[in-house]
């Protein structure tokens, strides 16, 4: 009876098992890569809202407060998105006849409530809150980024689990007096800026951050606001 | 055991001679200890992971496991769906997004106002505590207020107006109501008749009261199916005039309680048992030792009050009144010709102990006295004459006060003397619910009413069997309806109009001691439904004004006078002070002066007594049909649960283990171990229950300490209407109710069937293999060994300790003791739990497979004879051991441990390998079998607490110490850089619980009432000799037993 495979199967039958190993790891790595990728996180993209709101336009040209419109931030777990009636506050007469505005002008007539698209969602075994964060001297920019030169709401960053814990192990780096966190400037630029050492006088009497370097005014700042590291899971997860 | 096993069918009796000492059993079974038992103890859950809703077959199940790994690959490949933000248009007034809002308001239970403050999450109430301002709640609650906020958003609540069956407009129920008003005006009301349950609402009265003087010839009749008014009837009897009396358990030393479940199912379950157990807690007397009371109870059905009892004795519902008539006889109460003999039930060095205990603190110092209860489910003149006992015993004005009667009365408060005013004329019958509705029976089917309205009550299903009400309203040419569901009154009107919840509508309610509260609403109706006020006030013509601005002008009327000159001037403020506070002060009814036994005592409770006995003979059915079975006694009484039935749609406590029977999802004629024995029936047995012509085919439970000769049926089940959850489960006892065994009654038979009827019972599940579990004592061993009382059986760690490190805890360290002697069993905080952490309701089927979800289980022991046995209650939570078992055998880290010693569950990274649960030596984790949280249902979303992870199909889950309470409260001190306060946290159990028997907090704070509970010398952890370092523990449970009485031998069973 002949053969049914050449011998050279034998060589091509190795290869394969063995570079089943590779495609196998190169199947997670890929989901690995994937699953980090702005196209999974949607990190950077920009979402379509019902009024093409600008961050831009209102943070960095009016330089409104984040606290104006998202009232309750400094004191819920939640931000809180603006009510009609505070955006009809200027815009009863501001550019109270743009058709860009209509649906704002529709909502505060008909009483309905504007349908916006979340940009960052959290799944929902996770608990956020915005309060404490902002307490311990997290500023807004450290995750939400530049909002002050986005013209649409877009992710800054992947609000991936590993991203959370970063910070939670080592949350030095990122903090800043709370004086800045509303402010969009990085800490560097505060203190070319000169404006750091006002910022810390309620927080930092003694210190002097001409003198010092930035990160000993962080670690100053940690001892200050009691920073620690916060890993347990329950802190997120109930 | 097993039918077949003849010869040890019973072996609960060789067992129980050789029980020495302090051995506990939770069931008979166990006490049987038979192989079947053995053999379904040995899984984890009785019958595993290989069962299906019934109806799957094994080709769906490979179907559908191919379906769901097809999908499961590709739900990897979709990302996240797309989600909206809707904001207000205009913020609300108070609200910051994302925290909860607090209301006070009140729950109107049984006709009395329960005070409750409502969380809010963003406009949706989720949940109720008690509120601490309202003497009858104490911040404490029960199952029932507990599991309200689920009725409201029951799916199958009454949503739309019906007119014979068809939905309707309400433009159309106006023009009803209109041309039903032409018709009153024409003839002056005649013909007109109203019928409720209780009502209290100060406002409502008034308004009946204006639409009795628009039509003078109107009538209002009220009927509860569970009437509690025996005792001001009984009152009247003792004192020449109707009172209403007002315990308090605080105050009395001795307690004798006749039927009378006063800790769980009485007047006033929520004060009675915190003042109860307040009074008990000699176990955290490490410091300053108290007195404990005394609680003798004689009763016919096992209850928790019995079990909480330090003398119990099982007599049926007949002898109560003998027992009673030797009690006065013995202390010189004049009680007429008869002389009184002990009952033959009841053993005479029982009785001595009794009446030395009574006359001990007979006019005792003013601190403490004794007491004498009986339950409603007896006729006014043994009230009678238990209240003229309590005056003998000097009881009056120390722990029993009287007032005039809160129900029936529209006055906003008394007169001096605590008379009541004239108002009474608007009830036919204020004192006699029963009286109430036969007057209306009778007058229905004699063709004098033409016009039935029919408010928020159900007397087609409750009335008596023996009316036949179902004719009676028949003949009603016109009839309407006011309901929460469309239930079997609705179906034979021609009108149902769906009733606003509590929570839905404006209104007040008065508590048992007539003060009043505010309800306050939390969110608008869910559907076009309408509040009684808005009822009658369309038939007052009255529709325009809206129920907020009746009750306000009501109160802006009648205020009751503060003496705050300034506060009372000013309406509003003053209505905002109620409101905040929940109750209206100075509405409360004074103590009547001058109560004294009536002269005329004996002659009245002598002629009662003997028309009551006229009556019992006239109607004494013909029993001596041998054929038809066992002679026995059946008692009703209102299902813990489910009461009369009214929450029979209510998932949450069909589903809660009753308590001591541990069934759920279906009631059952219980019998005591004795008759089960003699009749040769086990659980789950049909048997057929003959009462004259009415038959009842329902399945029996054996209950320890059942009396022998007694059946007990529980009122509510076996529905025909009302919802999906409700019409189904159960047997209906309303069949077999009648006017002459409208409580008790001594004549049904009782035969067996040979047939089989499953029944859910959680008591066997999630068992700890005989170990020392619970401790029990007397305070006497407590004072004799201060230090290491006997029964503490202290354990000995084993030489090889654990292998987990020790580890220090410096921050937070969370711990919580329970006190089982004060603990009652009365299932608020299984409820409390259910409704803070977002537990769902399994079905009876899952049930019956071990697969209930509920965090919080209340295990019930029994110790010696299973006839009359001494009980022990308890709870058992996660113990969030420090060296928990559980955590090293994950594969995945989804349950580890915090640097606060909780024992975490991450339900996101949980496979369900239910590793952890076989791992857990205490049996307190829950295994998501399905998918049990309904995703689905739109109305159910807004009653979850979003605080709280929804579990999904494939997650074990358990109790987490309320974690999120403690999150907001670290949040909370963080913010306000601080530490967390001592009570700062309380777990959702701690704060239901109406006897303070748990107690949660910072181990390493020692202002914690926690860390001085663990310091207690009877406090023990569970299971302490497996070194798992539980930071849930227990104090042991104390009873205080008569020294005069030794501790009760096991009877030994002759049979």
């Amino acid at each position: 009876m002949a053969n049914i495979f050449h011998p050279s199967m034998n060589a091509i039958s190795r290869v394969s098992i063995f570079g089943m190993v590779f495609v196998i790891a190169a199947i997670f790595f890929i989901i690995w890569i994937v699953v980090r990728s702005p196209y999974w996180t949607e990190e950077g993209v920009a979402r379509e809202q019902p009024v093409p709101f600008s961050h831009q336009h209102h943070v960095g040209d009016a330089g409104i407060d984040c606290r104006y419109c998202h009232t309750s931030v400094d004191k819920s777990s939640f931000a809180g998105i603006p009510s009609t009636s505070i955006c009809m506050n200027c815009h009863a007469y501001l550019w109270n006849d743009q058709p860009m505005l209509q649906p704002i002008r529709d909502s505060y007539r008909d009483q309905k409530p504007i349908r916006w698209t979340r940009v960052h969602d959290l799944g929902d075994y996770a608990f956020f809150n915005h309060s404490i964060h902002l307490h311990k001297g997290i500023g807004c920019v450290s995750c939400h980024g530049r909002v002050d030169e986005m013209p649409l709401m877009w992710k800054n960053q992947s609000l991936l689990m590993e991203w959370c814990l970063s910070c939670h192990r080592d949350p030095v780096p990122h903090l800043r007096p709370r004086e800045f966190v509303y402010d969009m400037r990085s800490l560097e630029e505060l203190a070319e800026s000169g404006d750091l050492q006002r910022g810390i006088e309620n927080d930092l009497p003694e210190f002097d951050a001409a003198e010092s370097d930035l990160q000993s005014l962080r670690l100053a700042l940690s001892q200050r606001y009691d920073i620690q590291s916060e890993t347990n899971c329950s802190i997120c997860h109930r | 055991m097993t039918a077949s096993s003849a010869e040890n069918s019973h072996p609960t009796n060789t067992r129980l001679t050789d029980q020495r000492g302090h051995q506990f059993w939770r069931s008979l079974n166990e006490l049987a200890d038979g192989d079947a038992y053995r053999a379904r103890l040995a899984p984890e859950f009785p019958d595993h992971a290989d069962r299906w809703p019934s109806g799957l077959s094994r080709r769906k199940f490979l179907s559908l496991m191919s379906a769901s790994l097809a999908l499961a690959s590709w739900s990897g490949c979709a990302k996240k769906p797309e989600e909206e933000i809707l904001p207000y248009v205009e913020m609300p007034e108070q609200l910051v997004p994302g925290q909860p809002l607090y209301f006070a308001t009140a729950m109107p239970l049984f006709g009395y106002g329960v005070g409750l403050v409502a969380e809010s999450h963003m406009g949706r109430p989720t949940r109720v505590e008690g509120n601490r301002h309202h003497p009858f709640s104490l911040g404490a609650t029960d199952p029932f207020t507990q599991a309200s906020v689920l009725t409201l958003y029951d799916p199958d609540r009454s949503q739309a107006i019906l007119n014979n069956g068809q939905i309707s407009a309400k433009a159309e129920l106006q023009s009803a109501i209109g041309a039903l008003r032409q018709r009153l005006d024409a003839n002056n009301g005649r013909g007109f008749r109203i019928l409720s349950g209780t009502i209290t609402s100060p406002t409502l009265l008034a308004q009946l009261k204006r639409l009795k003087d628009a039509y003078p010839a109107m009538q209002w009749h009220h009927y509860e199916p569970v009437p509690q008014d025996a005792d001001i009837r009984g009152c009247e009897l003792a004192f020449g005039r109707p009172l209403q009396p007002l315990y308090d358990f605080g105050k009395a030393a001795v307690i004798l309680s006749l039927d009378d479940d006063f800790l769980l199912a009485g007047h006033a379950p929520i004060p009675h048992a915190r003042q109860f157990a307040q009074h008990r807690r000699a176990s955290v007397a490490t410091s300053r030792p108290r007195e404990m009371n005394r609680l003798y109870v004689a009763e016919s059905t096992a209850t928790v009050t019995g079990a909480k009892a330090d003398h119990r004795l099982p007599l049926a519902p007949q002898s109560m009144e003998q027992l009673l008539l030797a009690l006065a006889s013995r202390l010189d109460v004049n009680s007429g010709d008869e002389v009184g003999t002990v009952p033959a039930e009841v053993p005479i060095e029982w009785f001595e102990a009794l009446v030395d205990d009574l006359i001990r603190y007979r006019f005792g110092d003013c601190e403490s006295s004794a007491l004498i209860v009986v339950g409603y489910n007896h006729p006014p003149h043994v009230h009678a004459l238990a209240q003229a006992i309590n005056a003998k015993l000097g009881a009056i004005g120390t722990t029993v006060t009287y007032i005039q009667p809160v129900v029936g009365t529209t006055a906003s408060s008394t007169d001096s003397q605590g008379n009541a005013s004239d108002d009474e004329a608007l009830l036919v019958s204020p004192f006699s619910q029963l009286d109430s509705l036969r007057q209306l029976k009778e007058a229905m089917k004699q063709g004098e009413v033409d016009t039935l309205l029919v408010l928020s009550s159900n007397p087609v299903l409750t009335a008596p069997a023996d009316w036949d009400f179902t004719d009676a309203i028949s003949r009603v040419p016109y009839r309407m309806h006011l309901g929460m569901y469309a239930d079997e009154t609705a179906e034979l009107c021609h009108w149902h109009i769906p009733e606003s919840h509590y929570l839905e509508c404006w209104s007040d309610v008065r508590a048992r001691n007539g003060l009043v509260s505010i309800i306050q609403p939390l969110i608008a109706p869910l559907y076009d439904t309408w509040s009684p006020h808005q009822v009658v006030a369309e038939l007052l013509g009255q529709a325009s004004v809206s129920p907020y601005e009746q009750l306000r002008s009501a109160w802006r009327e009648r205020r009751p006078d503060e003496g705050a000159a300034e506060i009372a001037n000013d309406f509003d403020s003053q209505w905002a002070r109620w409101l905040k506070l929940g109750v209206v002060p100075g509405t409360a009814f004074p103590a009547a002066p001058n109560v004294g036994l009536s002269s005329e005592f004996a002659e009245r409770f002598t002629s009662a007594r003997n028309s009551a006995l006229a009556t019992a003979n006239n109607t004494q059915l013909d029993d001596s049909d041998e054929s038809r079975g066992t002679l026995l006694q059946i008692s009703f009484r209102p299902d813990p649960s489910i009461w009369d039935g009214r929450f029979a749609n209510n998932g949450w406590l069909q589903e809660l283990p009753k308590p001591l029977t541990k069934l759920t999802w279906d009631n059952a004629l219980l019998i005591a171990p004795s008759l089960a024995r003699e009749l040769d029936l086990e659980n789950e047995e049909l048997v057929t229950v003959t009462r004259g012509a009415r038959q009842l085919r329902l399945p029996v439970w054996i209950v320890p300490g059942q009396s022998p000769r007694v059946a007990t049926l529980h009122l509510g089940y076996g529905r025909k209407a009302g919802g999906r959850v409700a019409s189904g489960p159960g047997f209906n006892a309303y069949e077999l109710r009648t006017t002459d065994a409208f409580w008790f009654g001594n004549d049904v038979r009782l035969a067996k069937t040979g047939e089989r009827f499953p029944l859910a019972c959680t008591q066997e599940h999630h068992l700890m293999h005989g170990r020392e579990l619970v401790r029990a004592g007397t305070l006497s061993e407590l004072q004799q060994h201060p230090d290491h009382p006997p029964f503490m059986h202290e354990h000995h760690l084993p030489d090889n300790p654990s292998l987990l490190p020790n580890w220090e805890y410096d921050g937070y360290k969370w711990g919580m003791v329970i006190d089982t002697t004060a603990c009652i069993g009365c299932n608020a905080c299984v409820v409390a739990c259910q409704s803070e952490n977002n537990i769902p309701v399994v079905g009876k089927e899952q049930v019956l497979m071990g697969r209930e979800m509920h965090w919080l289980r209340i295990d019930t022991y029994y110790h010696s004879a299973a006839d009359n046995p001494e009980t022990a209650f308890q709870p058992l939570p996660c113990m969030h051991c420090e060296k928990a078992p559980c955590e090293v055998v994950c594969p995945v880290a989804a349950t580890v441990h915090s640097d606060e010693g909780l024992n975490e569950m991450v339900y996101n990274r949980c496979v369900g390998t239910r590793y952890c649960s076989n791992n857990c030596p205490y049996k307190v984790r829950r295994f998501n079998f399905l998918q049990y949280a309904d995703y689905d249902t739109p109305v159910l979303k807004l009653l979850r607490n979003p605080d709280v992870t929804v579990r999904s199909r494939g997650v074990m889950e358990k109790c987490t110490y309320c974690v999120q309470r403690i999150s907001d409260a670290r949040i909370a001190a963080k913010k306000e850089e601080r530490l967390i306060r001592a009570g700062e946290v309380i777990t959702a159990c701690q704060s239901a619980c109406p006897a303070e028997a748990i107690q949660f907090g910072n181990l390493n704070n020692p202002r914690e009432p926690v860390t001085e509970w663990r310091e207690s010398p009877i406090h023990y952890k569970l299971l302490g000799e497996l070194d798992t370092e539980p930071r849930t523990t227990f104090l042991a449970s104390l009873t205080n037993p008569n020294p005069d009485l030794v501790p009760r031998e096991p009877i030994h069973d002759e049979s």
